[in-house]
C-alpha cells in the first residue's frame, strides 16, 4: 500500500518503484515507471489499462520473463519476503511452478503442441514436486477433472490441437495449477475468447482460486472483467499506476480523469447512454513522456501544476489512492453523470 | 444484368419493402477429402450459413452477433457479394443480386473490416486508395476527384494532409477510419461492419461507434454492424439478429433482445456478458456451459440443444423454425425465435417450461 510497510506476512507479493526500460530504436522507452502494489495472501488485484500501459510489462518483469530488450533496472520485487532481483535466473526457475505460475493470454502459443496435454500438465510436479511419473499422471488427470474438462482419461492423451480455445485455457489453468502456486499471473487469460467461454472460464478461475486459497494478479484492458474477478484494481496509465483501490470504488466512483474516461468510453451493458464519451488525443511517447502528469495533455481538467508537479500516488479516505492533483473534478464531474443519466 | 431476372416475382408483400434481404441463404465451404471426412464421420461440407433468411430495413442500423464459428462473418461477406452461396437469393433494393455481380451493384454494399492494420494497402497512400476507387467507379468526375477526397476524409475525422501519408503513420483508430473513408467514397446504400472495434482500445473504440452512429445519421447509411460485444450492440443499433452454428435463432427490436429474449441461447449469451459491478460471479454455474459443437456435426433437431438448458425430447427430432408469436398477428413479426418453446408462457424470464415438471432447469 504505498507508503505503507504493512507486516511482511500479510502480502504475497510486494512491487516497490519497479522500473522497466526497453531499448528501441526511437530511444529508450520507459515501459514501467515506479509501480509500486502489494497483493494480499489469497486477494486478487486487477492491473488495467488500455495496450501500451505497461500492465503486460509489469506483470513479466515479476516473472522473470521480460523481452530481451527490456530490463528491470531499480525497485524491488519481492515474492512472498523473497526480492526476485537478487536471484539468479536458476533460483528463480525454481520458484516459477510452486511459487508463481502465470496463465498467457494464447493459449496456443503457449502450449508445446507436440507434446500430450496430460503430460504438459504433469511436467510441472514431476520437475517440482518431486513426483513419480505415474504418479505426476495420477496428479494431472484429477487436474483435469477439476478444471471441469470433460473425459480426462481420454484427453489426457490429446494433442492441444484438438482443443477447442475454451478448453486450452483450461489445460493452461491445470498446469498452472499443477504445483500448487502462492499466487497466478494471468495475462489478459479470456480476451481470445467467446463471452459464453469466457464466463465459464472467469467463474472457474474465481472458483478455484478460492479454494484453494490462491492469489491473482489479473492484466486486462476490459473493465467488468476486473469486476467479475478481482477485489482490488490498479489503473495503469503511460507506465504509472494512476488510481488504485477497491474494484467498485474505483469502476463505480473514480477519482481519476483516466479512469472516469474508461469508464465513460466503454460502452456499458446496464447502462445505454446518449453517446459514448472518448478520451481526445492518443497515449503518449514513453521515450519520451509528458512532463508532470502524464495525464495532462488529454484531461479536461488539467491545470498548469499538472505540466509541471510530479503525480505520485496519495491516499484518499476509503483506503484508495489517486495520482490526481485535483481529484475533486473528477469527483464533481462523476456526480453531474449521476445528476442526469 | 442478365438472365437470372426473377424480379417481381413476388413483390410488396410487406408494406415497406426492406433494402437487402436474404432468403434461405447456405454458404459452405469443403474440408479435406470426402473419404478422410466419411472415415472421421464428419461431413465433407462445412455449412458456416445454414438456410438464412435476413431482412434489412432502408437506413437501419441491425446487429448480427453471435459466438466465434457462428457465421455471422460468412454471412456478411455474401450479403457484400464477397462469398459465393450455395443456395438461396439475395435481394437488394427489389430485385434479386445475380452470383456474379455488376461493378454498379458490388459499389452500392460496402464493407468495413475488423482489422485495419491487415486491411489497408501498405504501399498506397490514403489519396492514392481513394483515387483509385473514384477512378474505376466513376464516382465523381475526374477534375473533382481531389476536393472529394479531401472531404471523404473530414467526413471521417481526418485532415487533407492524411492524403498523402501510408497506412502506418495511422493510429489503429484513424486506420478504422480510413477504411470507413474507404468504404464510403461510393456512396453505398449499405456499410456492412465486421467488428469494426474489436481490435482497438477501449477508449479509441468510443470515437469509431460514434463516428458510425453520427454517418449513419447524416447519409442515411443502412448499417450491419458485427459484433461479439453486445453492450456495444446496444448502444448502436436498432434490431438485433442471434445467430448460432450458421441459423438465426432469434430477430428483434434491441430493447426487446435485451429485456424479454425468447431463445434460451440469447438469454445465456445476456447472462454472460460481465458487468461492471463487482462480484456477480458467485459461484453458481456458467451461463451456458460446454463449447459450440463443431459446424461439421451440427446436431439433428434443434441445434443449440446440446446446451440448452430447457432441451426435451422433441428437440432432438424437430428442427424448430424461425418465427413469431404464434396468433399474435402482424406485430409479431418483429420479433423472431427458433425455439419450440420461444413465446409458449408469459415473459421471456428465464422460466422453466410450458408443460409439466421442469422446474429444475
Amino acid at each position: 500500500m504505498g507508503t505503507v510497510t504493512g507486516p511482511v506476512s500479510a502480502s504475497i507479493l510486494e512491487v516497490r518503484d519497479l522500473h522497466v526500460r526497453i531499448a528501441s530504436r526511437r530511444g529508450i522507452v520507459r515501459a514501467v515507471d515506479g509501480v509500486s502494489f502489494d497483493v494480499p495472501r489469497g486477494g486478487a488485484l486487477g492491473l488495467v489499462g488500455e495496450s501500451g500501459s505497461g500492465k503486460s510489462m509489469t506483470l513479466r518483469a515479476i516473472l522473470g520473463v521480460l523481452p530481451a530488450e527490456a530490463q528491470v533496472t531499480s525497485g524491488e520485487i519481492r515474492l512472498d519476503g523473497v526480492d526476485l532481483r537478487q536471484l539468479r535466473g536458476s533460483d528463480i526457475n525454481r520458484l516459477r511452478g510452486p511459487k508463481m505460475a502465470m496463465i498467457f493470454q494464447e493459449p496456443m502459443s503457449a502450449l508445446n503442441p507436440v507434446t500430450r496435454v496430460g503430460w504438459q500438465i504433469a511436467e510441472g510436479p514431476q520437475v517440482h514436486l518431486g513426483l513419480s511419473r505415474r504418479r505426476a499422471a495420477e496428479r494431472a488427470l484429477e487436474l483435469m477433472r477439476r478444471v471441469g474438462i470433460p473425459d480426462p482419461e481420454r484427453r489426457f492423451r490429446a494433442y492441444p490441437h484438438e482443443f477447442s480455445g475454451g478448453m486450452r485455457q483450461r489445460v493452461m489453468i491445470a498446469i498452472a495449477l499443477s504445483c500448487d502456486p502462492e499466487i497466478i499471473l494471468c495475462d489478459e487469460p479470456t480476451t481470445a475468447l467467446d463471452v459464453t467461454i469466457q464466463d465459464q472460464i472467469l467463474r472457474l478461475l474465481t472458483q478455484l482460486c478460492r479454494e484453494s486459497g490462491v492469489s491473482l494478479v489479473f492484466v486486462t484492458h476490459d473493465l467488468p472483467v476486473v469486476a467479475q474477478v478481482c477485489h482490488d484494481v490498479a489503473v495503469m496509465y503511460g507506465g504509472q499506476i494512476v488510481e488504485r483501490g477497491e474494484v467498485r470504488d474505483v469502476l463505480l466512483d473514480p477519482r481519476h480523469p483516466y479512469t472516469l474516461g474508461l469508464v465513460r468510453s466503454a460502452p456499458d451493458f446496464e447502462y445505454v447512454r446518449e453517446s459514448l464519451v472518448p478520451i481526445p488525443g492518443s497515449p503518449p511517447s514513453l521515450v519520451s513522456p509528458p512532463s508532470g502528469c502524464r495525464f495532462h495533455p488529454r484531461c479536461a481538467f488539467a491545470e498548469d501544476d499538472c505540466r509541471t508537479s510530479q503525480t505520485p500516488l496519495r491516499p484518499l479516505p476509503g483506503g484508495r489512492f489517486t495520482a490526481c492533483l485535483h481529484y475533486e473534478r473528477t469527483l464533481e464531474a462523476v456526480e453531474a453523470d449521476r445528476a442526469c443519466p | 444484368m442478365n438472365t437470372v431476372n426473377a424480379v417481381n416475382a413476388m413483390t410488396d408483400v410487406a408494406d415497406a419493402e426492406p433494402l437487402l434481404s436474404a432468403r434461405e441463404v447456405s454458404v459452405s465451404f469443403p474440408v479435406g477429402s470426402r473419404v478422410g471426412a466419411r472415415m472421421r464421420r464428419e461431413e465433407h461440407l462445412l455449412r458456416a450459413v445454414d438456410g438464412v433468411d435476413l431482412e434489412m430495413r432502408r437506413g437501419e442500423a441491425l446487429a448480427l452477433v453471435g459466438e466465434s464459428g457462428s457465421g455471422k462473418s460468412t454471412l456478411a461477406q455474401a450479403l457484400a457479394g464477397l462469398q459465393p452461396t450455395d443456395r438461396g437469393e439475395i435481394r437488394f433494393d427489389g430485385r434479386v443480386l445475380p452470383a456474379s455481380r455488376s461493378r454498379a451493384d458490388r459499389r452500392r454494399i460496402q464493407m468495413v473490416f475488423q482489422d485495419p492494420y491487415s486491411s489497408l494497402n501498405p504501399r498506397m497512400t490514403v489519396g492514392g486508395m481513394l483515387r483509385e476507387l473514384l477512378r474505376v467507379h466513376h464516382v465523381v468526375p475526374p477534375n473533382r476527384v481531389a476536393t472529394f477526397s479531401a472531404e471523404l476524409l473530414a467526413l471521417v475525422g481526418l485532415s487533407e494532409a492524411d492524403l498523402s501519408a501510408y497506412p502506418r503513420q495511422f493510429s489503429g483508430g484513424q486506420r478504422q477510419r480510413v477504411a470507413i473513408a474507404r468504404a464510403l467514397a461510393l456512396r453505398p446504400d449499405v456499410l456492412v461492419a465486421d467488428e469494426p472495434v474489436s481490435a482497438l482500445d477501449v477508449s479509441v473504440q468510443a470515437t469509431i461507434l460514434n463516428l458510425l452512429s453520427n454517418l449513419r445519421d447524416e447519409l442515411g447509411l443502412t448499417l450491419l454492424l458485427i459484433s461479439h460485444n453486445l453492450a456495444v450492440v446496444r448502444h448502436l443499433c436498432d434490431r438485433v439478429a442471434v445467430m448460432y452454428l450458421g441459423r438465426i435463432v432469434e430477430v428483434a427490436p434491441t430493447e426487446q433482445i435485451f429485456s424479454t429474449p425468447r431463445h434460451p441461447y440469447t438469454r445465456g449469451l445476456l447472462a454472460a456478458i460481465p458487468r461492471m459491478t463487482e462480484g456477480a460471479v458467485d459461484g453458481s454455474g456458467p451461463a451456458i456451459a460446454g463449447d459450440p459443437p463443431s459446424p461439421l456435426r451440427i446436431p439433428a433437431g434443434c441445434r443449440f440443444r446440446t446446451r440448452c438448458p430447457i432441451a426435451q425430447p422433441r428437440c432432438e427430432t424437430e428442427d424448430p423454425v424461425l418465427a413469431g408469436a404464434p396468433g399474435a398477428g402482424a406485430g409479431a413479426a418483429e420479433h423472431l425465435a427458433a425455439c419450440h418453446f420461444a413465446f409458449s408462457s408469459g415473459a421471456g424470464a428465464p422460466r422453466p417450461d410450458r408443460s409439466e415438471n421442469e422446474q429444475n432447469a
